[in-house]
């Protein structure tokens, strides 16, 4: 059974090299974690302070948690990524951005919401962690 | 299953506006989240984006990881400082299927 477990391993190896590629870079630990401490300790993250440095542009109530418009702008000097968490969603992490080469530490997106809850944002600037977040009220399920 | 190429499946517009440029994005893809069930009860298995790149003139400006999370036909904005009249601005993205595409398109006056 081991061994019919390796040998398929090596099958989908070889068919699937980008894509392993890909899952080495992408947080897989980070974004099935579903407390927003778990996402935190797959992100490295060991202490956060919060900050009102961090701007976060969302509506008071979305009638449709489907889509909900979020935007962020970190003021805080160094800004490197910006992560974007939902607390009651299934699975917490929605986004991390990393910013390199001139890109302002800004990003519009549109999120899916299960239900009322905060939009906690997390921003890394050299080794320290700042968090800020938003109430949103959803008054339908956006996550099927 | 493999690597699929996906054309004209990806809106893009960069515009100069003062002092940085303002890029808009939209991509057409379904970001299933494995847990929504079709019709017929059955569980629509999970199709998302997973990472997308964005690069100034070659050179990676944003590195961005999604989840499900993420609306479908996904929105996105972002702001380079430094970039001039036309520069240009590549964005591409993966799925956890393996699947991709890429736009480029030049900075315009905003």
């Amino acid at each position: 059974m081991q061994r019919r477990n390796f040998l398929l391993g090596l099958f989908s190896l070889a068919i699937f090299a980008p894509i392993n590629a890909l899952a080495a870079i992408w947080n897989k630990a980070a974004f099935e974690a579903i407390k927003l401490d778990d996402v935190s300790k797959n992100l490295n993250v060991n202490h956060e302070t919060y900050s009102g440095d961090i701007q976060i542009t969302a509506p008071d109530r979305a009638e449709n948690g489907a889509i909900v418009q979020v935007g962020i702008k970190s003021n805080i000097v160094n800004t490197e990524s910006i992560a974007i968490l939902v607390e009651k969603n299934p699975t917490a992490l929605i986004a991390n951005f990393k910013f390199s080469n001139g890109a302002e530490p800004f990003v519009v997106t549109r999120i899916k919401m299960a239900e009322t809850s905060d939009i906690k944002v997390v921003v890394k600037a050299g080794n320290q962690y700042f968090t800020n977040s938003k109430n949103v009220v959803v008054l339908e399920n956006g996550c099927g | 299953m493999g690597v699929v190429e996906m054309d004209d499946n990806m809106k893009m517009r960069a515009q100069l506006k003062g002092d940085y440029v303002e890029v808009k994005v939209l991509m057409s893809h379904p970001m299933e989240t494995g847990r929504r069930k079709d019709d017929f009860g059955q569980l629509v298995a999970a199709h998302f984006i997973q990472l997308v790149t964005a690069t100034l003139n070659g050179k990676v400006v944003l590195e961005a990881q999604w989840g499900t999370g993420i609306s479908k036909n996904p929105y996105l904005t972002f702001r380079l400082k430094g970039a001039k009249l036309g520069d240009i601005v590549a964005v591409t993205w993966h799925d956890n299927l393996g699947a991709t595409a890429t736009q480029e398109i030049a900075v315009t006056q905003g």
